[in-house]
C-alpha cells in the first residue's frame, strides 16, 4: 500500500532486548517490520508493555538500536551525523506525567530553555511561546512552576515544549494517560488544531484509551512485541466485525489470549448495616491553598466506591487522609466505626492501600517485593508461599518473577502494586487510580478480581480512577472537582439527574458549572497559526553551538537559585569549615601530658624535672610510683610521656658515671611522638649547657648555634600557615559536590531524556552544566579571600589576578571532576560516595596540605603529582605567603590547563548519547 | 516480636537495594582495601624525605660531617646551592629547609667564637616545618658537640637522655595511617549509606508505602541502622584483618573483638547521624553538601589528623560530643597500645550514650519529616 520512499519512519526487523543475559532478557521488539505514513496522525494501539514505548524511543533516536533498520526523515537513525541533523525536526515527548519538564522552574522558563536549545533568538522565542501559551490556555500560568501544573497543564505544556520547534515529526507516548477527560479532549483537540494549521507535520501516538484511537488516521495495533494489524480505525472495526476499537483489539489478539478475556459482570450486592469507612466534613490545608474541602461520605462495607475526578482535584489527598499517610485539617474520619489514628498498627493490617505513583523497591525484584510484603504483613510462613504463587497467577507475574519492576511496563509494574496491596487480604482496598496505564484486558481481569473480592469476601473497596467504563462499575461514586465533591450517587443516577447520554458527558456537564479559566480555554480556538513557516531545511545543526551551551547553564542556574538551600549551604559551609580548620588545625604540638618516675629522689634529680616542666610544651601531671603504673596511663591515653630517673642517677652524675634518663614516648600517634622527642632532646641538651656552665672545672663551651629563621610565616602562627591551605581544599571539595549529582540526578529523575532527543552534544551538555557552579565556586573563593584577609589577617602579599586565573582554572577542574562521578555512576549515592572518596583523601592527605608532596611514596606520590589540588596549594602559598606573581607560579597552572580536557574527555565518554 | 521481624526483613532489604549497585559496591572494597593502602603508605618515616638545600661557605671537616648525618629516608641527599638559588628555590618550594655554613665555621668554633648556622625553613610546609626545624637542630648540635669532645678528647656525656618510643617503636607513620584511614571510611560510608538511603525512599516514594503498613518509625530506622552499620562492619573488619594486618603488615596490640565492640556503637551513633542528615536534607544534593560540612570536622577535629590536645579547649570541648573524638581514643588505645576493657570503658560508654541521643534526636525528626 505505501512504498518505502513515502514513510516518514520505516522499521525493517527489528529486535530490541532489555535486561542482561545472566538474568534473562526481556523482548521488547520481536523482528517487528513497519511503515509509518506522512502527514497523518498514527495511533499505537495496544496493551502495556507490547513495545510501544520502546519502538516511540526507537523512532525518536532516544534509544541505541540493537538490531535491525529504522530510518527516519530518510536517514538511517543508527547513524549519529543523521541523528544530529535530524533530531531538531523530531520532537519526542516521553510517557509520565510531566516527565521531561523541569519541575522547580517555571512554565515560561520551561519553554525558554527548549527554545535556546533549538537556537532561536529572542523574539522569536517570545513569538511563539506567546502563541503556543495562548493557543493552550497556558498564558495565564507562565510564571507558575510547572511541577505545581496539574496533570493536564503538565501535559499541555509538555506538548508546547515540543511544539516549539516546529516538528516535521511529533511523537508522543501515552499524552493523555492520568489527565482528566476534560483536559483530554482538549488536548487533542489542540493537536487537531495544530494540524490544521501544519499539515505536513505527522504525528506519531501511542494510548491506552481505546476510545481515543478512534480520532487517529491510521492505527498500528501491536501485542508482545509485533504488529498485529495496521489500517484506519474503520478498517480494523470492519475486518474485526466489532463495534468498538476496545473489542476489535481483543478480537485482533491471537486466541490464547482472547480465551483469557470475559466480560465483566457485576453481580448484585446485599446491602450491609456496617460501615466501613465514613467521612464529615474532612478538610486538608496545605498553607492556604485547600486541597480538600469539606469531603464527606459513607462506604458500607463490601462496596464498591468510586471516586472520578482529574488529577489533583484532591482523591489523593483524601486518600492519603484515610490511610493516615496526612493528617487534616478539620472533620473526622473512621475506619470500621474508629476514628483514624496513625499510629494505630492494627488498623493498618486490615488496610491495602496502593498509591498511584510506583512505590515499590526498584531494586527488589518481583518476588522479592512479594515477599517482603508478605512478612512484614506477617502472613504465617506456611502461608505465605502460596499466597505469593497465587499473586502471580492472579496478576500473571509468574514470567516476571525475578524481573527487577524497573525494567517492566508501566501496566505490569501496576499490577505488581496492586499484588503487594491485596497479599494480606484486607477488608479495606483503597487504590488511588490503580489502573492508569493498564491494558483494557488486564483492567477487566481486575477488576474481575475486585468484584470477586467485594462480592464473596466482603472487602470494601474505595477505587479513584479516570475510566469512565470503570467509574461505571462501582456501586456508588464521587465526582470531585478541586477538592469539592461535586455529587454523589449511582453511576446510572448521576448520569439521570443531568440527562447525559453517558457518564462521561455528565461528568464534563458537571464540571463545565464549576470550571474556571484553569481547564477552560474557548479563546484558543481563534488563535491564527502558532508557526509562520517550516524550519530551514535539514541544515545540519553545528557540532557546537554556545547557545545550546547557555541554555543548559542557564537552565542549571535557574534551578540552582529555586533550590537557594544548596547556594546557601555551599557559601555558608565553606566560612564555617574555614574557620573550624583555621583554628582547629594546629601543628604546633603543645600541653603535652606527662609524668615523671623518680627513683633518686636527689635535688639533682628535681633539679632535671624541674627543666621539664618549665617547658611551655609539657604539663606536669602526678608523679609515677612505678613502672607499672607508667605503663598503665600511658596505655589509657593519660600520659604521652613517661621519665624515668634511674636510682643513684645524683651520685653517678657527680662521679661522672655517665647516668641515663629514660624517656618513654607514647608512639602511638606518630607525629606527635616525633615532636615529644624533639622537644626532649632540645631541653635535654639546655640541661647539658646549664650543667657545663656551673661545673667548676668542665668543658670548654665553645659551642655552636643554629640560627633558625621561619620564613614567609615568621612567628609559627598556624593560621598564616593553614588558611592558604584550606582554600583550596575546599574549593575542590564543595564545588566538586555541587556537580557531583547534575548528571545522575537526571537519569534517575527521567528528564535526561530532552539530553538524548534533543540536538545537544555531550560537551555543550557537560559544560552547560557545569558553568553555573565555576561561577558559584568563584564566589566561593571570592568569600574565602576576603575572610582570610579582613577576618583572619592572612594577606595576600603576592599577585591576586595570578590566585585568580588559578583558581578559575581549579574551579573548572573541581566541577569537573564532580561532573565525571556523575557521568560514569548511575545512582546518586555512589555518586555521592564516589566524589567523597576522588575528593577527601586526595585533597586533604595526598596534597602537600599537611605533608609536601615531595615526601610521599607509592600510589600517594602518583596521585599528589597529578592532583590538582597540589598544584593549586603551591600557588595559593605562594601568593599568600610569598608573595609570588605569574612569573614565578605559571609552570603551575600548566598542570590545571591539562587536566580541564582530560577531565571533560573522561565524562564525555562517560556519558551516553542514547539509552541502552 | 513482630518489631524484630519487621526491623530484620526491612534491614534484609536495604542489603539487597545495596547488592543492586555494583558501582557503589565496587566503590565500598575499594574504599576499605586500596584507598587504606595507599593512605597508609603514602607517608614514609620521620620527617620524612625533606628537601634541604646547602650554601657551605666552609668547606671543612665539621661541615662534611654535618653534611653527611642528614641521611635518608629522613633527608633527601643536601643540594649544594648558591645565595641566589636560595631565595628562588625556597619560593618556588624546591626546598623546604636551607642550611647556610658561614665562612670559617669550625676555626670559629674551635676559638670560642659561637659561630651560628643559618636555617632557613619554609613555615608553610606545615608539619614538616615544625618537626624538621627541631631534627635539623638536634643534627646540627650533636655532630658539632660530637666534633668537639673527639677534639678535647673527651668521649662520655654528663647525662645521656635515652628516648624510647612505646608501642611503635620506629615511629611507623603507616601504622598509624592506616588505622585513622580505616576509622575515616568507617564514618564517612556509614553517614553516606543510611543518609542517601532514606532520601533515595523519599526521592522514589516508597517511605509512604511503608508508613501505610503495619511498620512504625522505629522500626524503619534500626533496620536502616543494622544494615548499614553491618556493612561497614563487616567492611571494616576485612580491612583491619587483611589490608592492615596481613598485607601492610601492622601489629595489631588489643583484642579486635573489643574494638569491633567500638566499632558497632560508634556505628550506632554515625548511622543515627547519618538518618537525621537524611531528614533535615530535601534533595540529595542538599544532602551531598551537608555531609561535606559533618564529615571535615569529624575528621580533622576529632584527635585522627593531629593531636587533640593541640587544639583550642573550645573545640577540644565541642568535640567531646562527636562520637570521633572517643572512638578514635578508644581505636589507638586498643589498636596500638593494647589496652583492655578496663582501659576503654569510658569511651564506650560516651559512644553509648552520643550514640542514643542521636538516635533519639534522629527518630524525631523522621517521625516529624513523614507527618
Amino acid at each position: 500500500m505505501m512504498t518505502p520512499g513515502e514513510s516518514i519512519a520505516s522499521l525493517k526487523n527489528v529486535t530490541l532486548e532489555y535486561g542482561n543475559s545472566r538474568k534473562g532478557k526481556t523482548r521488547a521488539l520481536d523482528d517487528l517490520s513497519l511503515e509509518i505514513p506522512p502527514g497523518r496522525m498514527v495511533g499505537l494501539i495496544g496493551p502495556d508493555g507490547v513495545g510501544k514505548s520502546s519502538l516511540m524511543a526507537l523512532v525518536s533516536g532516544a534509544r541505541r538500536i540493537q538490531q535491525g533498520s529504522v530510518r527516519v526523515l530518510g536517514g538511517d537513525m543508527a547513524d549519529a551525523a543523521h541523528r544530529r541533523r535530524f533530531c531538531p525536526r523530531i520532537a519526542y515527548m516521553p510517557q509520565g506525567l510531566g516527565k521531561n519538564l523541569y519541575p522547580t522552574l517555571s512554565v515560561r522558563e520551561n519553554l525558554e530553555f527548549f527554545g535556546r536549545l533549538f537556537g532561536q533568538d529572542k523574539a522569536e522565542r517570545d513569538r511563539r511561546i506567546e502563541d503556543l501559551a495562548r493557543s493552550t490556555g497556558l498564558n495565564e500560568f507562565t510564571e507558575r512552576p510547572a511541577g505545581k501544573l496539574s496533570g493536564g497543564m503538565k501535559q499541555k505544556l509538555g506538548l508546547c515544549c515540543a511544539l516549539i520547534h516546529d516538528p516535521d515529526l511529533l511523537i508522543l507516548d501515552e499524552p493523555t494517560t492520568g489527565v482528566d477527560p476534560l483536559a483530554r479532549n482538549q488536548f487533542w483537540e489542540l493537536i487537531a488544531r495544530i494540524r490544521r494549521q501544519r499539515p505536513r507535520m505527522s504525528v506519531l501516538v501511542a494510548t491506552a484509551y481505546m476510545d481515543e484511537a478512534q480520532r487517529f488516521d491510521w492505527l498500528v495495533a501491536m501485542d508482545t512485541g509485533r504488529i498485529l494489524d495496521t489500517g484506519t480505525p474503520n478498517e480494523l472495526l470492519e475486518r474485526t466485525q466489532s463495534d468498538t476499537l476496545e473489542q476489535a483489539f481483543i478480537a485482533l489478539l491471537p486466541k490464547a489470549k482472547r480465551a483469557q478475556h470475559r466480560e465483566v459482570r457485576i453481580p448484585p450486592r446485599q446491602p450491609s448495616d456496617e460501615i466501613a469507612i465514613e467521612a464529615h466534613g474532612l478538610t486538608k490545608r496545605f498553607g492556604n491553598f485547600t486541597a480538600v474541602d469539606h469531603v464527606s461520605f459513607r462506604i458500607e462495607r463490601g462496596e464498591i466506591f468510586g471516586f472520578l475526578g482529574s488529577n489533583g482535584c484532591g482523591k489523593s489527598t483524601t486518600m492519603k487522609m484515610l490511610t493516615g499517610l496526612l493528617p487534616f485539617s478539620e472533620g473526622e474520619a473512621k475506619l470500621f466505626g474508629q476514628p483514624v489514628d496513625p499510629n494505630d498498627l492494627a488498623i493498618r493490617q486490615r488496610v491495602g492501600y496502593m498509591s498511584q505513583a510506583f512505590s515499590l523497591y526498584g531494586e527488589l525484584t518481583v518476588r522479592q517485593n512479594l515477599e517482603l510484603h508478605a512478612r512484614l504483613y506477617r502472613i504465617p510462613e506456611e502461608e505465605r508461599e502460596p499466597r505469593i504463587e497465587q499473586m502471580f497467577e492472579r496478576f500473571s507475574l509468574e514470567s516476571v518473577a525475578d524481573s527487577l519492576p524497573m525494567s517492566l511496563p508501566l501496566g505490569v509494574r501496576q499490577r505488581l502494586s496492586l499484588a503487594v496491596a491485596v497479599i494480606h487480604k484486607p477488608e479495606i482496598l483503597i487504590l488511588d487510580e490503580p489502573t492508569s496505564g493498564v491494558d483494557p484486558v488486564a483492567r477487566d481481569s481486575f477488576w474481575e478480581l475486585l468484584i470477586q473480592m467485594s462480592r464473596e469476601e466482603q472487602v470494601t473497596i474505595f477505587i479513584s480512577t479516570h475510566f469512565m467504563n470503570e467509574a461505571l462499575r462501582c456501586d456508588r461514586m464521587s465526582m470531585m472537582h478541586a477538592g469539592k465533591v461535586l455529587d454523589s450517587d449511582t453511576p446510572q443516577a448521576l448520569q439521570q439527574k443531568r440527562g447525559a447520554p453517558s457518564l462521561e458527558a455528565a461528568f464534563i456537564a458537571y464540571l463545565e458549572d464549576v470550571s474556571d479559566d484553569d481547564t477552560d480555554a474557548p479563546a484558543a480556538a481563534e488563535v491564527p497559526p502558532a508557526v509562520a513557516a517550516s524550519p530551514a531545511d535539514a541544515e545540519a545543526p553545528m557540532r557546537f553551538s554556545a547557545r545550546r551551551l547557555f541554555s543548559y547553564a542557564r537552565r542549571e542556574a535557574m534551578e540552582l537559585r529555586r533550590d537557594p538551600v544548596r547556594g546557601i549551604l555551599a557559601l555558608l559551609g565553606s566560612v564555617l569549615l574555614m574557620f573550624i580548620m583555621g583554628y582547629g588545625i594546629s601543628m604546633d604540638v603543645e600541653d603535652l601530658s606527662y609524668a615523671v618516675l623518680d627513683y633518686d629522689q636527689t635535688s639533682t634529680s628535681q633539679a632535671y624535672s624541674l627543666n621539664l616542666a618549665g617547658s611551655r610544651y609539657f604539663v606536669e601531671k602526678p608523679p609515677l610510683a612505678s613502672i607499672d603504673e607508667l605503663d598503665e596511663r600511658m596505655r589509657s591515653g593519660e600520659i604521652s610521656l613517661g621519665v624515668v630517673i634511674p636510682p643513684g642517677f645524683g651520685r653517678n652524675l657527680k662521679r661522672g658515671a655517665t647516668p641515663q634518663v629514660a624517656f618513654w614516648v607514647d608512639g602511638s600517634m606518630p607525629t606527635r611522638a616525633d615532636t615529644v622527642k624533639g622537644y626532649v632532646q632540645g631541653i635535654h641538651m639546655d640541661y647539658l649547657k646549664t650543667l657545663a656552665r656551673q661545673a667548676p672545672i668542665g668543658v670548654d663551651p665553645a659551642s655552636a648555634g643554629v640560627a633558625l629563621r621561619y620564613r614567609y610565616n615568621p612567628d609559627v602562627q598556624s593560621l598564616p600557615a593553614m588558611v592558604p591551605a584550606v582554600i583550596p581544599m575546599l574549593l575542590m571539595m564543595i564545588p566538586a559536590m555541587l556537580t557531583a549529582l547534575g548528571v545522575v540526578r537526571e537519569k534517575e529523575m527521567g528528564s535526561i531524556i530532552n539530553f538524548y532527543v534533543t540536538p545537544v552534544t555531550r560537551t555543550e551538555f557537560l559544560l552547560g552544566k557545569q558553568l553555573p557552579y565555576v561561577v558559584l565556586g568563584m564566589v566561593n573563593f571570592l568569600v574565602m579571600v576576603v575572610l582570610a584577609i579582613f577576618v583572619f589577617d592572612v594577606p595576600v602579599k603576592g599577585s591576586f589576578p595570578t590566585l585568580t586565573v588559578a583558581a578559575l582554572l581549579y574551579v573548572v577542574c573541581a566541577t569537573g571532576l564532580g561532573l565525571l562521578m556523575s557521568s560514569v555512576l548511575n545512582s546518586q549515592i555512589a555518586a555521592i560516595f564516589g566524589t567523597m572518596i576522588a575528593t577527601l583523601i586526595p585533597a586533604i592527605q595526598f596534597s602537600g596540605m599537611i605533608h609536601p608532596v615531595s615526601a610521599m611514596e607509592g600510589v600517594g606520590a602518583f596521585i599528589g603529582h597529578i592532583y590538582p589540588t597540589a598544584h593549586f596549594l603551591i600557588i595559593s602559598r605562594g601568593v599568600f605567603a610569598k608573595a609570588l606573581g605569574m612569573a614565578d607560579l605559571y609552570p603551575y597552572l600548566i598542570p590545571l590547563l591539562l587536566a580541564i580536557p582530560i577531565l571533560l574527555l573522561i565524562s564525555i565518554a562517560g556519558l551516553r548519547q542514547q539509552e541502552k | 516480636m513482630r518489631a524484630l521481624t519487621n526491623i530484620l526483613q526491612l534491614g534484609i532489604k536495604e542489603l539487597r537495594s545495596l547488592a543492586r549497585d555494583p558501582a557503589l559496591v565496587i566503590l565500598i572494597v575499594y574504599a576499605f582495601s586500596l584507598s587504606i593502602y595507599s593512605s597508609a603508605t603514602a607517608i614514609p618515616e620521620a620527617p620524612y624525605r625533606a628537601t634541604i638545600g646547602v650554601v657551605n661557605e666552609d668547606p671543612s671537616p665539621l661541615s662534611y660531617r654535618i653534611l653527611d648525618a642528614f641521611q635518608l629516608p629522613y633527608f633527601l641527599p643536601p643540594q649544594a646551592i648558591t645565595h641566589a638559588q636560595m631565595d628562588s628555590g625556597m619560593d618556588e618550594g624546591r626546598y623546604t629547609f636551607t642550611l647556610n655554613i658561614p665562612p670559617e665555621f669550625q676555626q670559629d668554633l674551635l676559638a670560642g667564637r659561637h659561630p651560628a648556622i643559618q636555617l632557613n625553613v619554609d613555615a608553610t610546609q606545615v608539619s614538616q616545618a615544625f618537626t624538621g626545624a627541631g631534627h635539623i637542630q638536634q643534627i646540627v648540635s650533636s655532630e658539632v658537640t660530637t666534633f668537639l669532645q673527639r677534639y678535647h678528647g673527651q668521649d662520655a656525656l654528663p647525662v645521656e637522655a635515652v628516648v624510647r618510643m612505646n608501642y611503635n617503636p620506629n615511629l611507623d607513620r603507616s601504622w598509624f595511617g592506616a588505622v585513622n584511614s580505616v576509622i575515616d571510611q568507617i564514618t564517612m560510608l556509614s553517614i553516606i549509606l543510611t543518609g542517601a538511603a532514606l532520601i533515595r525512599e523519599r526521592e522514589h516514594g516508597t517511605i509512604e508505602h511503608l508508613l501505610v503498613m503495619p511498620i512504625t518509625p522505629v522500626e524503619i530506622m534500626l533496620a536502616k541502622v543494622w544494615s548499614m552499620g553491618l556493612v561497614v562492619l563487616l567492611a571494616s573488619s576485612f580491612a583491619l584483618r587483611f589490608v592492615v594486618q596481613t598485607w601492610l603488615a601492622i601489629p595489631i596490640g588489643g583484642s579486635l573483638g573489643l574494638f569491633m565492640l567500638g566499632a558497632a556503637l560508634h556505628l550506632f551513633a554515625t548511622t543515627s547521624m547519618g538518618i537525621f542528615f537524611g531528614t533535615v536534607a530535601r534533595t540529595m544534593p542538599q544532602l551531598g553538601l551537608l555531609i561535606i560540612l559533618a564529615l571535615m570536622p569529624l575528621q580533622i577535629l576529632s584527635g585522627g589528623q593531629s593531636p587533640r590536645e593541640s587544639m583550642p579547649e573550645v573545640i577540644q570541648d565541642i568535640m567531646l560530643a562527636a562520637p570521633t573524638t572517643h572512638f578514635i581514643e578508644l581505636a589507638q588505645a586498643i589498636l596500638f597500645r593494647g589496652a583492655g576493657f578496663a582501659i576503654v570503658w569510658p569511651q564506650l560508654l560516651a559512644l553509648t550514650a552520643i550514640g542514643g541521643v542521636f538516635f533519639v534526636i534522629a527518630l524525631s525528626r523522621l517521625r516529624k519529616s513523614l507527618n
